[in-house]
């Protein structure tokens, strides 16, 4: 493809995902925030992430499906045991799930496991 | 989270400042970080740095960035591609209903709320929902802006680095930076407070890849439906004085 052809796909695709977030807000713009409906679709919008986040740990697309299932649980396992031993701290969570996947990695990238 | 709440702004100035402030850090680091990710794939998959870069900047949703760029290196039809972006971007429209009615008490800011909505990521909007209730409500938008705008700054940056750098780095390098999202998001969404959304986070951490085997495309839509059901009537049904609020 040319390249402005890219860009015209490039503003499909903003396009796309635009209608999205402007839906939302048509649609919230009726909302009250003290509701019962409200507050439900706030329950909804957090079951949608925490499925999309834990669907990607499991069944990733792309490069990170070139790694082993364990390696991704093992090391977000290792920074919960850290996130909630140092009282929720999301620094001690994430730095460390990220090292140890990368210590996981790397060895196996080297044959070393 | 470890750190004391800071203190709520006075004047949208102060919001702005404090919505920067709280963002310009972790935030600002893993979204730098991932985009980076993203950066190497989109020279990969044949994006020019120009497109790149407004991919994260207009898309600015990363599953749908990446979505179009793995679908655009298979040489995917158009109307697919869109598709496929568009799908993995749905989730904007559950997450902006409890957003955009905290977004009302700023009178200037309500006018333009179709344009602020471009800004929402989940960085911000998780700010939003956590801090937004407890602030005045005309400063929840200035607040929400300047948590944006250094998140999306930061997006960008990450991305003409990682277009940059693609290649020079190693195969575990790439796909740490890229596993650096989900966990991330996994333990900010560990630092939700209210009971409702907890178990409404625990029971779409269960569905969403059961849901996703069902069916790719409708898996999710319908995790959040069924999980955000089971975490709101649950709630309910415990009762009690450690409830939603």
């Amino acid at each position: 493809m040319v390249q402005i052809n890219l860009w015209g796909l490039l503003a499909l695709c903003i396009g796309a995902t635009y209608f999205w977030r402007a839906a939302g807000v048509f649609i919230a713009s009726k909302l009250d925030p003290g509701s019962d409906l409200f507050k439900w679709l706030a329950c909804v919008a957090y079951g949608m992430l925490a499925g999309l986040i834990s669907r990607i740990f499991i069944f990733p697309v792309g490069l990170l499906a070139e790694t082993p299932l364990i390696d991704r649980l093992v090391a977000l396992g290792l920074g919960y045991i850290l996130f909630f031993m140092m009282g929720r701290n999301l620094f001690a969570g994430t730095s460390v799930a990220v090292l140890v996947f990368l210590a996981l990695t790397t060895t196996r990238s080297y044959g070393l496991i | 989270m470890n750190n004391p709440e800071p203190d709520n702004p006075n004047t949208t100035k102060e919001a702005f400042v404090i919505g920067m402030g709280e963002a310009f850090g972790l935030p600002a680091l893993v979204l730098f970080a991932s985009m980076i990710g993203f950066g190497s794939m989109a020279l990969e998959s044949g994006f020019s740095i120009g497109v790149a870069i407004g991919s994260t900047i207009g898309i600015w949703g990363l599953p749908g960035q990446v979505a179009m760029a793995e679908s655009f290196a298979l040489g995917a039809p158009v109307i697919a591609i869109v598709l496929s972006v568009s799908m993995a971007n749905m989730r904007f429209l559950p997450m902006a209903l409890p957003m955009v009615p905290l977004l009302r008490g700023n009178k200037t800011g309500w006018k333009w709320r179709y344009l602020i909505i471009h800004f929402m990521s989940i960085n911000p909007w998780a700010a939003v929902l956590r801090r937004g209730p407890e602030m005045k409500p005309e400063l929840i938008t200035p607040y929400f802006l300047g948590f944006s705008i250094v998140c999306i700054s930061s997006g960008a940056l990450g991305t003409a680095t990682g277009f940059i750098v693609a290649g020079s780095l190693p195969f575990y390098i790439t796909v740490a930076l890229i596993f650096l999202n989900p966990v991330y998001f996994a333990y900010l969404f560990s630092g939700v407070r209210q009971r409702n959304c907890i178990l409404a986070l625990i029971a779409g951490a269960i569905l969403g890849p059961l849901f996703y085997l069902v069916s790719p495309e409708w898996g999710l839509p319908a995790c959040g439906l069924a999980a955000g059901s089971i975490g709101y009537g649950l709630d309910k049904m415990i009762g009690g004085r450690n409830g939603s609020d």
